[in-house]
């Protein structure tokens, strides 16, 4: 085989199209996605308390649609959004204080942001729909 | 190598300029919001369910009154320096200038608003 025919064996750059993401990768663009959803759910959380001020007709317009199933639904994502938003934001904080930077250990907390976000929303939900 | 002109440079458009100040207070928002987050995603789960009248009692609270204050102000904060950020990272020009000031414009609004919301249930005006 001459050298022009050998197959091109080259390493590819990380192209988004054909580069599996790593985890990391992916909880540093969930950290991004959830602070924008929390963004949206600060306002929402302030219109909440605006509502709370007004009669209580108005409110239970308000709270008539975070009783339903795409209310449920939304505040559950809300919910996620921001356990996972706060462990990995802790987890930011220890590298802006210079620890957890080797790759182990940026693993072992990623995973560990992962579970304890996971636990917190099924444990909220549990207890805030009264299943137990 | 610093290639921008002396000009440039005296107007402070460049590192460790403004961006420090941003960066630390994201960060002391940030250290700020880890236990009133925790407080408040509680109390929200043990408010579910609960009618308008328990809702009103719990906000008008004097303790709530004051970490609900402060959870919505420090969290809009830590909101608007964040999505500055999106902003500045996906859009340019006149939209980035725009986005960013209405992004911190509704954080304000929204902020008083909730705020004068809860000093109006808690002091029954």
């Amino acid at each position: 085989m001459s050298v022009a025919n050998r197959p091109v064996n080259r390493p590819l750059s990380p192209h988004l199209q054909v580069y599996r993401l790593p985890l990391l990768a992916w909880l540093s663009i969930l950290h991004r996605a959830t602070g924008i959803a929390l963004s949206v759910g600060a306002l929402y959380l302030a219109t909440w308390v605006m509502y709370a001020a007004a009669n209580p007709r108005t409110y239970a317009m308000f709270e008539s649609f975070n009783t339903s199933i795409v209310g449920r639904i939304v505040l559950g994502g809300w919910l996620f959004s921001l356990f996972f938003h706060l462990c990995n934001g802790i987890r930011h904080l220890f590298w802006d204080a210079g620890y957890g930077f080797e790759l182990k250990d940026a693993y072992r907390s990623g995973w560990t942001v992962i579970v304890v976000a996971l636990i917190a929303t099924v444990v909220s939900w549990i207890v805030g729909l009264r299943l137990v | 190598m610093d290639r921008r002109t002396p000009l440039a440079r005296a107007r402070g458009l460049g590192s460790a300029k403004e961006g420090v100040g941003h960066w630390w207070a994201q960060r002391l928002t940030a250290i700020a919001l880890i236990p009133l987050v925790v407080w408040f995603a509680i109390s929200l789960v043990m408010l579910s369910g609960a009618d308008y009248a328990t809702v009103r009692a719990w906000i008008g609270s004097p303790l709530v009154m004051i970490l609900l204050s402060l959870i919505i102000a420090v969290g809009l904060h830590h909101a608007q320096l964040g999505m500055q950020v999106v902003w500045e990272d996906y859009t340019e020009g006149g939209t980035r200038v725009v986005m960013i000031v209405l992004t911190k414009f509704i954080a304000v609004l929204f902020g008083l608003g909730a705020i004068v919301a809860i000093l109006r249930i808690g002091l029954g005006a």
